[in-house]
């Protein structure tokens, strides 16, 4: 069904057949009065401000410049309160749903047994970790950090195109896009009333002070746990330290001695209470995890269990963001909150499924065939771009390993006007708001916009060309 | 704070430092080449030069003979030299990278600058003028680094970290570009206090920008042990061995205070140091060899290296597991 809308009409966010969308008024008129010439000179003032600061992202397997920009595009995206509120309410309900889901897979299983979610996906996924059973994180928190990647379609269509419950990354870029609008377009801002971020560091220390181990004693000592400056995000991992104002920590900086976790410091050992950890699960711990690992800490996972450290995000997220259970939340926020989700899902085929699998073999060029643990948009097909050797390579893949893919009708992600070499032109975009949860859901305005560079482009990963937009909430 | 964090602080301070030595040696070295040529005879400069960088030996591995286009892309831009300008500019920054957030944005800047500069242009060496404008663009570089932390810091262990890796490299530099004079075998026939003695001496002032102190402090002509005295001895010169040393006993004690009073071999090697130099006269240097002390200088530079490592930067005391 939304195969055939996106072949339909294309929504954009500044200009609908009628006119000029209300939030977009002022940003309108600015476009229609700057020269050409004023704007690419800012782009190129972005790209400068942006190396000097050294905000750089890694691309793995890649020739080239190790350090490479993510391309930023100065026409801000702009959302008006009403629409943000309703954003809003959705996202925080889906992370309720999705830490009960956690909650509940590691203790009683109730959803499995009630048969709203088969068994199998769970506990067959690798994204399942059984060492997490029966262990209760402080405050109940597991996903205390969540990316939603929200993707529009009309006026008042937001879907949820996937959840990432591990470790986000990309609320640097969303911080760092509005300090250089504030430089690089003073006036423009001010002319708007724009819903402030910056006060995301401090809620994110609040929200993981708040999950102390209960022993703790004291103002606990929050650091942030990186795999090192090799690592694509270490920009980010060093800016969040830095803002909350904790120390950067590498794996090699903290040792576990009678289940207490140190960091070697210039005045000896010190103990560390929550660790905010930007490694995957698979590298924490080599006594449990992948022993091969050099990045994690030994002992590690025992001081948690013991209730000596908290993480953050608790290990054994990977099960409620994966895309095999992504079809499933919907029935996680019916069955736990009694509540209708507020934000759909995308309708989604589960190629496991018999019936699913012979749909989308049928109408493989109008679908997306995704990996169900795939991320950053590697091995995916998109079947309106793909030629008809890539579709058939690609269902014979099918056929071989159904249940390793999903599949999704080609969304008509809505455009927003966007810098391109000929000009200010529409490029499809969508949006990864931050979801914190400690004692209670927090939210800041906004999110990360991605913008697919490419004309008629419908990918917006940044390890695929896609850049980045500052993106405004109005204030009522 | 993090050992690996005080570890990165001093090393990039120390490579910063060392990159801008190794510019003001090879601006020695070089400027002593065309002046030995001016007045006709033939030096061997670059052998000193590599000498005082601490270089030599490496540099022989890589090269059969001493040519000028050999030590200067050697010390210039040499990726297998770790003490080559582009090598040291390079750790700087990766140790900057590793511990961002205990950087002022400044401080950042300035290096982060540098390195990218430095990727845009390939320095060209090919001619004198072009060596001298990049070993210019080299000091301005680190003194804009050393302005910028000493400007930005807050005066806690991270800065005192850093000060003691500008001043223990700084020192070890000053030892190395005066101990130049000592390789610099003056060819058979000339006079010692003849005009190339002079112009060799001269040099090596103008190397570490003290000609102007010296005759500030001395109002006479150049006298070798005057000028030994200037950059060993003397409190006031910033860059003599006595003002770095003190530099560094002085923050090892703050460091020790703000830890709480513990202390260590590295204090007590600092504090002999510095009294040696404190009290020293250069007359009592002379006559058992200007070279072996500044060897032993040197040697005893390395080992008060070794010592903080050991004490602060090592995450000592963590070696329970």
């Amino acid at each position: 069904m939304l195969s055939q809308r996106a072949v339909a009409a294309l929504f954009d966010e500044m200009l609908e057949p009628d006119g000029v969308r209300p939030p977009y008024r002022l940003v309108h008129d600015w476009l229609g009065k700057v020269a050409a010439c004023e704007l690419e000179t800012r782009g190129r003032e972005a790209e400068l401000l942006f190396r000097r600061i050294g905000i750089t992202f890694a691309v793995y397997a890649e020739g080239g410049d190790p350090e490479r920009l993510i391309p930023f595009d100065i026409v801000p995206r702009v959302l008006s309160a009403v629409e943000w509120q309703r954003l809003a309410i959705g996202l925080e309900q889906r992370v309720r749903a999705l830490n009960a889901f956690l909650h509940d897979v590691y203790h009683g299983q109730e959803i499995l047994r009630a048969g709203r979610i088969p068994a199998e996906v769970v506990l067959h996924n690798p994204g399942f970790r059984p060492e997490m059973h029966g262990f209760d994180p402080p405050g109940g928190a597991y996903v205390h950090v969540s990316g939603i990647d929200v993707v529009r379609t009309g006026p008042a269509d937001f879907h949820v195109l996937e959840d990432n419950c591990r470790t986000p990354s990309g609320v640097s870029y969303m911080l760092e896009n509005r300090e250089a609008m504030l430089r690089l377009l003073p006036e423009l801002v001010s002319r708007h009333r724009i819903a402030p971020i910056s006060r995301y560091p401090e809620e994110l220390f609040e929200s993981l002070r708040a999950v102390a181990p209960p022993g703790c004693r004291g103002e606990p000592t929050v650091a942030v746990l990186t795999p090192g400056p090799f690592n694509s995000a270490y920009y980010e991992h060093s800016f969040l330290a830095d803002e909350m104002g904790v120390e950067l920590v590498e794996g090699a900086d903290l040792f576990v001695d009678d289940l207490r976790v140190y960091m070697r410091t210039t005045e000896g050992p010190k103990r560390v209470d929550v660790l905010y950890r930007r490694i995957d699960d698979d590298f924490l711990d080599p006594l449990v995890f992948r022993s091969d690992s050099t990045l994690g800490v030994p002992g590690l996972f025992a001081a948690y269990r013991a209730g000596l450290v908290t993480l953050a995000n608790a290990p054994g997220t990977g099960i409620a963001d994966d895309k095999s259970i992504y079809p499933f939340v919907p029935e996680m926020i019916r069955f736990y909150l009694d509540e209708e989700p507020a934000l759909p899902n995308v309708p989604t085929y589960r190629c496991g499924e018999p019936e699913d699998l012979a749909f989308v073999l049928s109408r493989l060029p109008d679908l997306v065939v995704k990996e169900a643990r795939g991320s950053g948009g590697y091995g995916m097909l998109i079947g309106p771009a793909a030629t008809r050797a890539e579709l058939a390579a690609f269902a014979a893949r099918l056929r071989e390993r159904p249940r390793e893919y999903i599949a999704q009708p080609t969304l008509a992600l809505s455009t927003c006007p966007t810098l391109t070499e000929s000009g200010v032109a529409p490029r499809h975009v969508d949006l990864r708001p931050f979801v914190l949860l400690g004692r209670d859901v927090r939210l800041v305005p906004g999110g990360l916009t991605r913008v697919a560079l490419r004309p008629g482009s419908l990918v917006v990963n940044s390890s695929q060309g896609g850049g980045t937009k500052d993106t405004w909430v109005l204030e009522a | 704070m993090l050992s690996r964090t005080a570890d990165s602080l001093f090393w990039l301070a120390r490579y910063t430092e060392r990159a801008e030595n190794v510019a003001r040696i090879l601006s020695a070295g070089h400027r002593m080449a065309s002046l030995t040529r001016s007045v006709g005879s033939a030096g061997n400069e670059w052998e000193s030069t590599l000498a005082a960088t601490g270089c030599a030996e490496s540099y022989r591995v890589r090269h059969a003979e001493i040519t000028s286009e050999g030590v200067i892309d050697f010390l210039v831009r040499d990726p297998e030299n770790p003490s080559s300008i582009l090598s040291c500019l390079e750790t700087a920054r990766r140790n900057a990278r590793a511990v961002r957030t205990a950087l002022t944005v400044d401080m950042w800047e300035s290096l982060n600058e540098t390195w990218l500069q430095l990727r845009s242009f390939e320095p060209k060496t090919d001619s004198g003028d072009q060596l001298s404008s990049f070993l210019e663009w080299v000091k301005q570089r680190s003194l804009l680094f050393n302005g910028a932390y000493a400007n930005t810091m807050l005066r806690n262990d991270a800065f005192y970290f850093t000060q003691l890796g500008t001043y223990l490299e700084r020192a070890d530099n000053t030892a190395r570009i005066l101990d130049v004079k000592y390789h610099v075998l003056l060819p058979q026939g000339d006079r010692v206090g003849g005009p190339l003695d002079y112009l060799q001496w001269e040099s090596i002032l103008r190397g570490v920008s003290a000609l102007r102190a010296y005759h500030w402090v001395y109002h006479e002509r150049l006298a070798p042990w005057m000028i030994a005295d200037l950059l060993i001895l003397r409190s006031e010169m910033p860059r003599s061995l006595a003002a770095c040393t003190a530099q560094i006993a002085h923050y090892l004690e703050r460091l020790a205070d703000g830890y709480g009073g513990e202390r260590g071999e590295c204090h007590r090697r600092a504090g002999e140091l510095d009294a040696r130099l404190r009290y020293g006269r250069i007359d009592a240097i002379f006559p058992s060899g200007l070279h072996e002390f500044l060897t032993r200088f040197i040697d005893d530079g390395c080992a008060l290296g070794r010592d903080i490592s050991e004490f602060y930067l090592l995450g000592r005391a963590a070696c329970g597991c």
